[in-house]
């Protein structure tokens, strides 16, 4: 524990260097090896502390009779394994980025905040703790976000940022406040014990998911989330989108699942339907985008509704007494949480490099990028491949588990789970194959193919830093795909904690390392036998092919059926690649309509093709709200301009007022 | 727990399955040449077509990378080692504890991923074309897929094929409305993934109507013999499949003797004989759809699937 | 009642279901009518399996009635009226098939939980052909209500009667089943028949069969 404070306590020294020295290259290279390192120690802390026994802390600061209680168990040992893993890779990440830096000064001392924000919040034990961690968190991420102020488009993220992040900590704030309840208990153990009714508990589950939602990205709740993620510098990205909303998860587990502990099963339901409605219109978002870093953020909206799909089937099946298949379901979460924060940042730091290479994100202003920058490329490569749940790396694994524990359902008695639990399996299915469709295009649009620009053209590879990192993540996601039984067997402590001791099998003495969630006869899965077989036929059928068939290759011109054009403006675009999917999906989730505004015959000036994509949830509930709220503001701000007499009218008004609710009152 | 007579089993089945495919390619070739009232290419032929591929030189574009010379090998394997997975002549073999169907179904999705981005490599519009068309397909007829795999295992209890196929065997399955509707949906998949009319004709190369050919149109020599020689190898496995999953009769149980194992080859080949030919039958009869009208067309597999996966959900006797 | 004969029954209740499902795909009025023909065909041999197993002859009848006037009567005769008429090839919708779908799912769900537990009583056999009754009428009147041609709403009444026939052989010893049905049959007859009388009027501002004899070119 003490470890952990004197990290935090480095990444409050490195803010404070930060301010002073964050002009020069030294100074951030000194601050950004600082984060790394203290994150690094609070990740070898929290690694070992998983399986071990809960250990409480009380420090002196903060409010006089409470003081500030830190605690690490389970559960938040898990949570600093994840954010510090991301932090780690971001600070060796940033080292090298950082010479790509345009305002270092906006960025280098708020970084370290952001970190030291996130760990307050997964250490704190008390509600004031919880909710000062997250406002740092959130006010130093939207300092990051607000670092290149003088566009438009980044203000805007800012503003909206801001809005929602404030929204977010009244929900929590207005939670904490249930739950501590008359008593007024605000420790989270008082908590723990107390029992609240039915009703109370029920308002509990909307502020949670309204607060914690509105971090991780919800739907309706999603709408900054795409607009903030990528106008910060890109390690921040990765540390927003693959880090920031796993904080949300955890404040999500533990509000219900250790606060609360007692859920019936129609909250299930609820948690179900929102994920499963997060998980496929954040895919199909993710699709339409031509930008890189917002596709990217757009799809960490859907693995938010995947890993909500986990928690919502583990409060179903706690709710009905079925401790194994909570277990299932809840590790299933769990893992796929820490399979997202690997893959999302390998992502972003790639999509970062590529900034930083080629100064575009737009991805119609790239393509050829593998030939000029192949390291990044590969270990882009394995993450678009993990991201898209293909065998034998992580996200498979994790959302095996999670169909697992979707067949496991016909156990639950309810109707309404009989015909929820289906139909969210359809739609995990669902967005599993679109994603997969989207990281297609993803690569092969700016990856492969010819250069659209001068700018692709001419890229380098980046710096061996940001290299590092990002190969270190991707053979991290071959270790956990290949692995997923060790990585099982290590989530089993934080599950049994929050589910009253249910807990999967040991899966580490399985054959072949086998993956077993249930029974052999019911289902396995070995990423390592699946990896082995792949590479070992390959390797035979070339040699097959090396020993009896031609080895000649000859380079020439592309076939193209005969109509090769050299204009690499007529390859397929992003927009080109999303259209057969924007026809079939497009009207139902945004109301995509295509126009094409064809010049007379005669006329030479070249035809319009105008593709409109509205954010329906922007349409119907933000811009409706923002509207009531401009008026009621038109109406009341008739009060700045009244005279004195009507202003003592006021006054006396009031007084009135208040003496006759005192009158009536007193019987 | 691996003997080495299982063991030779099992790389048994995946022999006969890498050579038995092209024999299915060119039946269901000649049965359609047939009911056209052509003569057409011997059985034989896909044999001498990829034996030619594989002596001509490989022909590769000039911008093209490393992924676009390794993508028919990686797709090769996976589907390789996919429809070595899926039980032919006998159940529970010794790697049959590896069979995950769900896992199978990802084999099959690596293999489309890598053969779609090989599609974007080149950088022509026929590759984009053949990529994105295979992608928005690939999307309603895997989450069929995955239904279907549901229906099944919420039938046998596992999502192991070994297991599910064991439980077939057993007779009181009897005639269930999901399990119709499951190898209704299952039909329409396998139309769909291995672009079959209608949903696409692999004998075309026109740009309107290609899906899968416009994904591998720069692909020549060697390499095409491993993409042409990995689609058969698809076909087999779903036509495998859904012998093993609706009709096991005659799969031999792990360690019958070699009798029982040469009789389960032979039924084998008899009920491939029989797909290969209602698949012909079907092809023919029926006109390629509108490249907009294959999502309806999945779409209603889609709901289908997760209708018998909603009524199993219900009530175990439906 | 025997397993077999269990899943038999079973089974084509759950082909109507399919092919109701199969009526709301359809786009052109050739291949709705040949889906219908399917739909009473299914029916048909629906009501003989039941009437072979509950011992009861007079359904028998009832099934013929299915066969032969909504097999093969109605669709050759709407397929004529189809070709003379030149009724509108393509059927519009409201929405789209994929929608239409998706609600016809959720209406198969909302008659599964409806029939199930209100039937507790009644035994699985009878308690699950309910269900898929009930289904086959809702989707029925889904079609009615998503298209706007005339033909297809007239199909989609025929298929949601073709439900209720379901539902009465279902239920064991319901009385009067023939009758009901030929009743029923009657009934559709003259609505078809009523509905082309007015697109003859629409068309031609007149059903005296006369001036219809002069529009042809028949002098007399």
């Amino acid at each position: 524990m003490t470890i952990v404070l004197l990290a935090v306590l480095v990444l409050l020294i490195a803010v404070v260097i930060g301010v002073a020295g964050g002009r020069t290259r030294a100074g951030a290279v000194v601050v950004y090896m600082l984060s790394a390192l203290a994150a690094a120690a609070i990740l070898v802390v929290a690694f070992a502390r998983v399986a071990a026994a809960p250990e409480t802390i009380v420090l002196p600061l903060g409010i006089p009779w409470l003081g500030l209680r830190l605690r690490i168990d389970a559960l938040a040992a898990f949570f600093l394994v994840v954010v510090n893993l991301g932090a780690a890779a971001a600070s060796v990440y940033a080292i090298g980025y950082g010479q790509h830096e345009r305002a270092p000064h906006r960025v280098v001392p708020f970084y370290p905040a952001f970190l030291a924000g996130m760990n307050l919040v997964l250490l704190a034990d008390d509600a004031f703790a919880f909710l000062f961690g997250w406002e740092f968190m959130s006010l130093a991420s939207w300092a990051l976000v607000m670092a290149y102020h003088r566009d438009g488009a980044n203000r805007h993220a800012g503003y909206v940022y801001l809005v929602m992040a404030s929204f977010g900590t009244l929900s929590l704030l207005l939670a904490f406040g249930l739950l501590a309840g008359a008593g007024g208990g605000y420790g989270f153990d008082a908590m723990r014990t107390a029992r609240e009714p039915a009703g109370i508990a029920f308002l509990v589950l909307v502020l949670a998911l309204l607060g914690a939602g509105s971090k991780a990205g919800l739907v309706p709740l999603h709408v900054w989330l795409p607009l903030a993620h990528p106008a910060a510098p890109s390690h921040v990205s990765a540390l927003m989108s693959g880090v920031m909303t796993k904080v949300a998860v955890y404040g999500f587990i533990r509000i219900m699942f250790d606060l609360v502990g007692h859920a019936p099963w129609w909250w299930g339901i609820i948690v179900l339907v929102i994920a499963a409605a997060t998980a496929v219109l954040g895919v199909l978002y993710a699709l339409m985008q031509h930008d890189l870093k917002r596709l990217l953020a757009y799809h960490t909206v859907e693995n938010i509704g995947i890993i909500f799909i986990g928690l919502g089937l583990a409060l179903a099946f706690g709710a009905n007494g079925m401790g194994e298949a909570a277990a299932l379901a809840l590790t299933a979460g769990l893992f796929h949480v820490f399979n997202h924060a690997v893959f999302k940042s390998l992502l972003f730091f790639g999509a970062g490099a590529v900034l930083a290479a080629t100064g575009a994100r737009d991805m119609e202003h790239l393509g050829g990028l593998i030939h000029r920058m192949p390291t990044t490329a590969l270990a882009f490569l394995v993450g678009c491949i993990a991201i898209s749940a293909l065998p034998p790396l992580n996200g498979f694994a994790s959302e095996w588990l999670l169909f697992q524990a979707i067949v496991l359902g016909t156990g639950l008695p309810q109707w309404g789970l009989k015909f929820v639990v289906p139909a969210v399996g359809a739609t995990l299915a669902l967005s599993a194959a679109l994603a997969a469709a989207c990281f297609v295009k993803a690569f092969g649009i700016t990856f492969l193919g010819r250069p659209r620009t001068p700018g692709a053209a001419s890229a380098r590879e980046v710096d061996p830093f940001s290299r590092g990192s990002i190969i270190a993540f991707a053979l991290l996601c071959v270790a956990a795909g290949t692995l997923p039984g060790l990585a099982v067997d290590w989530i089993q402590p934080v599950v049994g904690s929050l589910l009253d001791g249910a807990v999967l099998r040991d899966q580490a003495d399985m054959a072949w390392l086998t993956l077993v969630p249930v029974d052999w006869d019911r289902s396995s899965y070995n990423g390592l036998i699946v990896l082995v077989f792949v590479l070992v036929s390959a390797l035979v059928v070339a040699a097959a092919i090396h020993r009896f068939a031609s080895r000649r290759l000859r380079r020439s011109p592309p076939w193209d059926c005969g109509f090769p054009d050299a204009d690499p403006a007529t390859q397929y675009t992003a927009g080109s690649f999303a259209q057969p999917i924007r026809r079939v999906y497009g009207t139902l989730a945004f109301a995509a309509r295509e126009t094409v505004d064809m010049p007379r015959p005669g006329d030479t000036r070249a035809a319009r093709f105008t593709v409109r994509i509205r954010d329906l949830v922007w349409e119907w509930l933000y811009a409706p709200i923002a509207a009531a709220v401009e008026r009621a503001a038109d109406a009341l701000n008739q009060l700045q301009f009244l005279t004195i007499r009507r202003y003592l009218t006021f006054v006396f008004a009031s007084l009135v007022v208040l003496l006759l609710v005192l009158a009536l009152w007193r019987p | 727990m691996a003997t080495l007579g299982g063991l030779v089993v099992q790389g048994g089945q995946m022999l006969l399955v890498l050579l038995i495919a092209p024999l299915l390619t060119g039946l269901v070739r000649r049965v359609k040449a047939m009911l056209l009232r052509r003569r057409g290419p011997s059985v034989f032929q896909p044999y001498r077509d990829i034996a030619r591929l594989l002596r001509k030189e490989a022909i590769v574009a000039e911008g093209a990378s490393w992924l676009f010379r390794v993508a028919p090998y990686l797709v090769f394997a996976s589907i390789w080692v996919a429809a070595a997975m899926v039980p032919t002549f006998a159940t529970g073999l010794v790697f049959s504890w590896a069979a995950d169907l769900i896992a199978i179904v990802g084999l099959l999705a690596t293999a489309r991923f890598f053969l779609a981005l090989a599609g974007l490599d080149v950088g022509t519009s026929f590759g984009g074309i053949g990529s994105s068309r295979d992608m928005m397909i690939a999307t309603l007829a895997e989450s069929a897929m995955i239904m279907i795999v549901f229906t099944l295992s919420l039938l046998a209890g596992s999502t192991q094929l070994s297991s599910i196929a064991t439980y077939m065997l057993a007779a009181d399955v009897g005639l269930r409305v999901s399990l119709a509707l499951a190898l209704f949906g299952l039909v329409m998949v396998t139309i769909a993934e291995n672009a079959r009319i209608p949903v696409d004709n692999p004998a075309t190369h026109l740009e309107l109507t290609m899906v899968h050919e416009a994904m591998v149109l720069e692909y020549s020599g060697r390499h095409l013999a491993m993409i042409e020689l990995a689609a058969s190898l698809k076909l087999t496995l779903y036509v495998a499949l859904i012998g093993c999953l609706f009709a096991p009769w005659g799969m031999a149980t792990a360690g019958e003797g070699i009798a029982a194992y040469a009789l389960g080859v032979a039924i084998f080949l008899v009920k491939l004989c029989v797909g290969g030919v209602l698949l012909a039958v079907f092809e023919t009869s029926i006109a390629k759809m509108r490249v907009f009208r294959v999502p309806e067309f999945l779409g209603a597999a889609l709901m289908l699937a997760l209708l018998a996966v909603t009524l199993l959900f219900v009530s175990r006797s439906f | 009642m025997g397993g077999l004969s269990f899943d038999i029954a079973h089974l084509l209740a759950g082909a109507l279901v399919l092919v109701s499902f199969l009526l709301l795909y359809q786009s052109r009025i050739s291949a709705l009518i040949s889906a219908f023909a399917l739909h009473a065909f299914v029916l048909a041999l629906a009501v003989a399996w039941q009437a072979a197993i509950q011992d009861a002859p007079h359904l028998f009848v009832t099934a013929a009635i299915a066969f032969l006037f909504k097999g093969l009567v109605i669709p050759i005769v709407l397929n004529r009226m189809v070709v003379r008429l030149r009724i509108h090839r393509a059927i519009e919708t409201v929405g789209g098939i994929g929608p239409t779908m998706l609600v016809g799912m959720g209406l198969v769900a909302l008659a599964i939980s409806v029939m199930l537990p209100a039937t507790d009583l009644a035994d699985p056999l009878t308690q699950e052909d309910l269900a898929f009754a009930l289904a086959v009428v809702l989707l029925g009147l889904l079609m009615m209500v998503t298209r706007r041609n005339a033909v297809s709403q007239v199909i989609g009444f025929m298929s949601l009667e073709n439900g209720l026939i379901l539902a009465a052989t279902g239920a064991k010893g319901m009385p009067l089943v023939v009758e009901i049905s030929v009743a029923f049959s009657i009934l559709i007859a003259f609505i078809v028949v009523g509905i082309f009388l007015f697109r003859i009027r629409e068309r031609f501002d007149t059903v005296d069969v006369q001036a219809l004899d002069r529009f042809r070119g028949e002098r007399r």
